[in-house]
Parts: C-alpha cells; sequence; structure tokens
C-alpha cells in the first residue's frame, strides 16, 4: 500500500535499531503514552529490534482502559432506560463495569449498538423520532472534536432525542499526573500521535521545562516508533531535553485550531474526573457546558453514579503507570483474559495486557524457558 | 352431475402445481396445502433429481465406500446478498468445503430452510438459482429438506442450514492433531475477501470498493492436491486440510498447534493479501489474518511434498495465489507465531470476542 509500507520498510527498521544500539548502553525506559503505540509495538514485535538496554513502558493513553468501573455501571443503567437505543464505539462494548458489560446488557434485551463515528448515532436519532438516543462520547482530544461537531449537528438541526454520555478525557492533566506520581522512574516519553494533530505540540513544552524529561510527539507506523525511540535516546545522550516532533506529516505546534474552537464551544472542564487505576484527576475530564446541557445525558437520565473500587486482584493501576509489567499481575493470562477481562487493561486491543496476551507471550516464554 | 363436479375438483386437486406467490406467508410453512405448492412449484424445479423428486420423508441411497464424511453447518449471513455471492451459494459450498476437507467426495446434501414471513419469493428463487449453480459445479445432489417459515421479525429474511454426506476413497487421515514438527504450511490463496466484503456490503462504512467474496467450492483443488500427493506416492504425507472460515487463518493455525501441541510459525511477508483488502482492514482496524475467508484452504502437509503441491494448486483456479506461508515447530507447543514483515516477532493467537458477527 502505498504511502504506508514506506513506513514498514524492515532494512530501514534494522539501520535504525542499530544506531540505537550504537548510541548508548545505558539502561533506559521510556514509555510510549499512546494506546495506538502500545499497539503498533506490539504488532511489528518492535521490542525485538531494540537494543537490550531500552526498556518501553506502556502508559496510560487508552480512553477503553482508563474508564472507570462506575462509568461503565451508569452507561448500562441508561441503556437499561426503556425506548433507548445506546450507542457506542465497538471497544466499549466489553469493558467490565462491577457487575455486567454492555455486552451483557444487550444479550439481556438493552438496545445496544455499535457504531462507527456519533454522526451514525445521530442518523439513527433521526431515523428512531420515537426513540432517545444515546451517544457514549469515550476517547482523549482524538475523538473528542467529533462528538463535539455531532453535538453542533444536533443542535442546528433541532434534534431532541439524542444525547451524549460523555467521558471524554484530557491527556495533559494525566501526564502531569503520571509525572508526578512518586514511583515512576522515565527517562523520556514517546508522545502521542493523534491527540497531538488536535492539541499541537507546544502543550506538551512543560514535560522538558519542569520535569528534565525528553517527549517526541510520534506517528503509529513501526519506523515512527523506531525513530522516535532513537530521537529520544539521542536527546538523553546529548544532555538534551526537548519536545521534538516526529510525526510533523500531520502534527503542528498549534495543533488544529479548528477541532480546538469546537472542543471549546461545546465542552467545559470536568472539576475531577476519575481514571481506572489512576485516581481521579482534577481537571481531566470534559463535559457538556450549559449551552448544550440539553443534549447531556447525565441530566436528562439518573444515574447511580457510584464510585466503584476496582477489583482488588487486578493491578491494571500499576500497570498503567509502568510500575509493573502485565504478567507481573497474578491473574493476567488465568483469570483475566481478552474474553473475560477483570481488569480494563485487558479489554481493549490496545490496553497493555490485552497487547501482551495477544501478541507477546512468545518472548516472555522464551525468557522464561531460558531462566 | 355431481360426479362430474367431484371428477373436476379432483382432477384439479392432483394438479401439478403452479408456484405464483410474490412472498412467503405462514401457510407455506402449515404443512398444508401451501407448503406443498412451495415444495412441488419451486424447490423441486430447482433441485430435482431422483431422490429428491420422491418426495419422501427421507432420502434412501447405497454408498459404496468403506468410510463416511458427515457435517452439518447453519447460515445467517447478513446481508443475504453480497459482491460474489449470496447466502444460497455460501450453504453450498460452506458444507461442501467442509467435507471436502477431510478428503471426501461430496455426494449428497440436505437444505433445511427458516424462512420469515412476508419473504419475497423473487429473493427465494434467486438464492435457489445460486444453491442449484453451487451444487451443479460441485457434483452434488440435495436429496432431502425441511421447510419453516416464522412470523415477521421470528428470523431475518431466511437462514438455512445444510448438511452433508461423502465418501472417502483413499486411505487418507486427515486431522487438526496430525501435524507434524518440519511439516510445511500450504495457503491456496488470498485472505480475508470474504468477510471484508460482508462488512463492506452492509453499507455501514460508506466504503466503496471492487473486492468480492471468495466463496468456492474447494473439493477439486483437494482431488487435485491428493491426486498429486498419491502419484508420488506420498499421499501419508497430507497431514492436515482445512477451511479457514470464521476466525480466520489465525483462528484455524491455533487449532492446530493446540491439537498437534506443536508450535506453528509462519511469516507476514509471504501471506497473500489483496490491496483492496489491506486498505479496508487498515481502516477497520481489523487483521486479515483473523477475517473470515469462503473459499481458501490452509493444509498441513510433510516438507519434501510442499513444493510439488503448491505448483499442483496453481494450475487450479482457486489455487492460483497458492503459497507456503511456514512451518511447524516442536517449541513452544500450542503456539501461533509470526515473523512480521518489519523484522520482529509476535503472536498470532485465537480470536478473542465477535469481530464481526453473522458473517457466514
Amino acid at each position: 500500500m502505498k504511502f504506508i509500507d514506506e513506513y514498514r520498510q524492515s532494512d530501514i527498521a534494522i539501520t535504525l535499531a542499530r544506531k540505537i544500539a550504537d548510541l548508548t548502553s545505558q539502561p533506559l525506559k521510556l514509555m510510549e503514552v499512546c494506546g495506538g503505540h502500545t499497539h503498533t509495538i506490539f504488532k511489528y514485535g518492535i521490542e525485538d529490534l531494540l537494543p537490550e538496554n531500552i526498556e518501553m513502558i506502556h502508559g496510560p493513553g487508552c480512553p477503553v482502559c482508563v474508564i472507570p468501573t462506575g462509568r461503565v455501571d451508569d452507561a448500562i443503567s441508561i441503556a437499561q432506560q426503556p425506548d433507548v437505543i445506546f450507542t457506542t464505539f465497538g471497544d466499549a462494548m466489553r469493558v467490565p463495569g462491577s457487575k455486567t458489560s454492555l455486552l451483557d446488557a444487550k444479550a439481556d434485551g438493552a438496545d445496544v449498538r455499535m457504531v462507527y463515528s456519533p454522526l451514525d448515532a445521530l442518523k439513527l436519532a433521526k431515523k428512531n423520532p420515537a426513540k432517545h438516543v444515546v451517544f457514549l462520547g469515550l476517547g482523549f482530544e482524538t475523538t473528542a472534536p467529533s462528538t463535539a461537531m455531532t453535538i453542533l449537528q444536533a443542535a442546528k438541526d433541532n434534534v431532541q432525542n439524542f444525547s451524549v454520555f460523555c467521558n471524554h478525557i484530557m491527556i495533559i492533566p494525566a501526564l502531569k499526573a503520571m509525572l508526578d506520581s512518586p514511583d515512576l522512574k522515565l527517562d523520556g516519553f514517546v508522545g502521542p500521535g493523534h491527540v497531538s494533530t488536535v492539541i499541537g505540540t507546544r502543550c506538551y513544552e512543560f514535560v522538558p521545562r519542569d520535569y528534565g524529561k525528553p517527549l517526541v510527539v510520534t506517528g503509529f507506523e513501526p519506523l515512527d516508533v523506531l525513530q522516535s525511540v532513537y530521537m529520544i535516546v539521542k536527546q538523553i545522550v546529548e544532555g538534551r531535553a526537548e519536545v521534538e516532533n516526529q510525526y510533523a506529516r500531520v502534527v503542528y505546534r498549534e495543533g488544529n485550531r479548528k477541532a480546538l474552537e469546537v472542543l471549546g464551544e461545546v465542552f467545559e472542564p470536568r472539576q475531577f474526573f476519575e481514571w481506572r487505576g489512576l485516581g481521579s484527576i482534577a481537571h481531566s475530564g470534559m463535559k457538556l457546558n450549559s449551552k448544550y446541557a440539553r443534549f447531556d445525558a447525565e441530566l436528562r437520565f439518573t444515574v447511580p453514579g457510584l464510585r466503584v473500587a476496582d477489583p482488588k486482584a487486578c493491578q491494571c493501576g500499576e500497570i498503567l503507570k509502568g510500575v509493573k509489567k502485565p504478567w507481573e499481575c497474578k491473574v493476567f493470562g488465568t483469570a483475566c483474559t481478552p474474553e473475560t477481562p477483570i481488569g480494563s487493561c485487558m479489554v481493549s486491543s490496545e490496553g497493555a495486557c490485552a497487547a501482551y496476551y495477544n501478541f507477546g507471550r512468545l518472548s516472555k516464554i522464551a525468557q522464561r524457558s531460558a531462566v | 352431475m355431481t360426479s362430474t363436479l367431484f371428477q373436476r375438483v379432483e382432477r384439479a386437486r392432483r394438479r401439478k402445481h403452479k408456484f405464483t406467490e410474490t412472498h412467503i406467508t405462514l401457510a407455506h410453512g402449515s404443512g398444508g396445502r401451501a407448503m406443498h405448492e412451495l415444495i412441488e412449484g419451486l424447490f423441486l424445479e430447482y433441485f430435482h433429481n431422483p431422490l429428491l423428486d420422491r418426495l419422501e420423508d427421507q432420502a434412501v441411497f447405497d454408498v459404496a465406500a468403506a468410510r463416511l464424511a458427515y457435517t452439518t453447518d447453519s447460515y445467517v449471513v447478513s446481508p443475504i446478498f453480497f459482491p460474489g455471492g449470496d447466502i444460497g451459494k455460501l450453504a453450498i459450498n460452506g458444507t461442501v468445503n467442509d467435507l471436502a476437507m477431510s478428503g471426501a467426495r461430496p455426494l449428497y446434501l440436505s437444505a433445511g430452510f427458516i424462512l420469515e414471513e412476508g419473504f419475497p419469493i423473487d429473493d427465494l428463487k434467486k438464492i435457489l438459482a445460486s444453491m442449484r449453480n453451487a451444487a451443479g459445479e460441485s457434483g452434488v445432489k440435495v436429496v432431502t429438506g425441511d421447510t419453516k417459515v416464522v412470523q415477521k421479525g421470528g428470523a431475518d429474511q431466511i437462514f438455512i442450514n445444510t448438511s452433508g454426506i461423502g465418501v472417502i476413497e483413499s486411505s487418507l487421515n486427515l486431522s487438526a492433531a496430525s501435524a507434524q514438527p518440519g511439516d510445511k504450511v500450504l495457503l491456496s490463496g488470498t485472505l480475508g475477501d470474504h468477510g471484508t466484503t460482508i462488512m463492506i456490503a452492509r453499507g455501514e462504512l460508506e466504503l466503496e470498493t471492487d473486492i468480492e467474496s471468495d466463496c468456492a467450492p474447494l473439493q477439486s483443488l483437494v482431488t487435485g492436491m491428493i491426486n498429486e500427493a498419491e502419484r508420488r506416492d506420498a499421499l501419508s504425507g497430507l497431514h492436515c486440510f482445512r477451511d479457514p472460515t470464521r476466525g480466520g487463518v489465525a483462528t484455524t493455525l491455533n487449532e492446530i498447534a493446540l491439537s498437534s501441541e506443536v508450535c506453528i510459525e509462519i511469516e507476514e511477508g509471504r501471506v497473500p493479501v489483496r490491496e483492496e483488502v489491506k486498505g479496508a482492514c487498515e481502516i477497520l482496524g481489523l487483521d486479515p489474518l483473523y477475517v473470515a475467508n469462503e473459499g481458501k484452504l490452509v493444509a498441513i502437509v510433510s516438507a519434501d511434498l510442499a513444493e510439488p503441491l503448491v505448483a499442483r494448486m496453481r494450475q487450479h483456479p482457486y489455487g492460483v495465489d497458492a503459497c507456503i506461508i511456514g512451518e511447524v515447530k516442536i517449541e513452544p507447543g500450542g503456539i501461533v507465531s509470526m515473523h512480521t514483515a518489519f523484522g520482529g516477532t509476535r503472536i498470532v493467537d485465537m480470536l478473542a470476542g465477535e469481530q464481526l458477527p453473522r458473517i457466514c
């Protein structure tokens, strides 16, 4: 495929990997913040190419993985209301709530449907005037603009039977919370790619300035990730800490002004929002502002709104912070599998545990048998 | 006077029925006259053969073989018509292929129809015609059948179940448990055509492509392979044949790796995938290894047979892209791994959850 194969060439990969190895033999821990990068790393076997001194830590940037149990329960309770069509991206269907998932609710008779875009949900609302269509807004600033655009469209068309259960979150407060966490020991960041197309690169400048860590905004093809690792390691070796942009083919320093305007028009920050495994983070969630409150499912429906503790056996929190590796969790691959996930990291293919389970077990098996 | 009326009515009652309805009604499943009209006026017209024409409750036939293969499958694909086929073609080829994967020559099929009230007869005719054509291509006969009609909403348009019987004429003993270290993994062609076609045919994605389902009968391809092995006096070198339908090649290979307690290693760079399928999968976030096929086979064969079999497969219209995609290793057992084209290695596990419901 043109414009894709160019970013997957193995000869360049091998050259890059060698160049990274030539830079230093110092042990370095780099975090890829974004679940998309985690997926790329495992899907293409990038860890096999990296020199042993470079360890990748898989960060919290998978929106499906960080949605807290209580919010899933709320979503299910909305879906179970009479005359509601509850729409969601496919990923979120299997996320476990405290008792069931949206998929279970669907099997129980709730009208839960998978859509590919919030606009499809709005279309569904127009087609079914006797029903109320709720869209589960989920994701970082990457997907939030499309939800915002849909709400603007619904307002313009004066659609009465459509609302959004908003769980959109922001990457910068989460990144700050991670950096402030005392048990975090990282040397640099493979910075988010798609999020940065919206928010730009300027907003990451606090990372080198206040925390002295390099951050390279990175694309999602395997060569992007390798090149980014090279750029981060080079900064470290040269004693620099800067924000660099490896993904310059789509990311600009100021981001996407139009998308940011739309976000500002529709959403406002929540005082607090809970992240699974990471706890409550100030100003990290988005909600509909008063101007668009009529499209806010939380105001239209009564939801339990309970804070539900993560299952004790599950160590998603430590895994999201990179403190623990997926296979160090007691239930990994036994009680917790992609078919029956306990923790959210096992649900989405972008979750660290699912990525390890699906793609990465082999190197673990090999390592263990070598011990 | 009375007797002429009686005779006239009786003649009419025994007349061969012409089927003129436009839609299926509940009466067509009632077991009464309307059902007889449907069977005699429509189903017989398409499937007629001496065994079916008797219209007994069962087909009775002789089989001259020591071993039989017997299989069943239900078809609920949505949409029922798609580029490259329809539910009828799928219902014949799917069952034919399940038989063929044992090395059997498919002989007879049953066909059970569950029809939704209101289903258009024109659509049913199209489906029956493509079943007839598919059966003709494979040389199988539909010898017994059943029809049920459910009320509107009780089923989605049409569901078909077919079962089939085939004879195994060679001494072959193909099984997922027979893969041996050193064996090669053969694939008959490009991956993911069927699943991608269905996904796009549903129209939810507003993508337009020229991809067609690969729905095809594979028994003549299998026969060619068996003949090639026999010619080399190496029948025992054929270890396992599978058609990778739901769950794709990844799931099929995992089943084989687990049953045989071996490791299957494949090379991503060797796995043929159409450019359009690659593109669609890229957009949808799917992996072609997990997408359904309806006209492909995976074969596990001894290494010395691999090249000649591939050459033979390539002469067949359904095997032109045949290739060796990997080999069987001892360790680690029960695992499928892949050397990525990028230069890394990863596990290829079974499909978790439902990637695409109602794909066949």
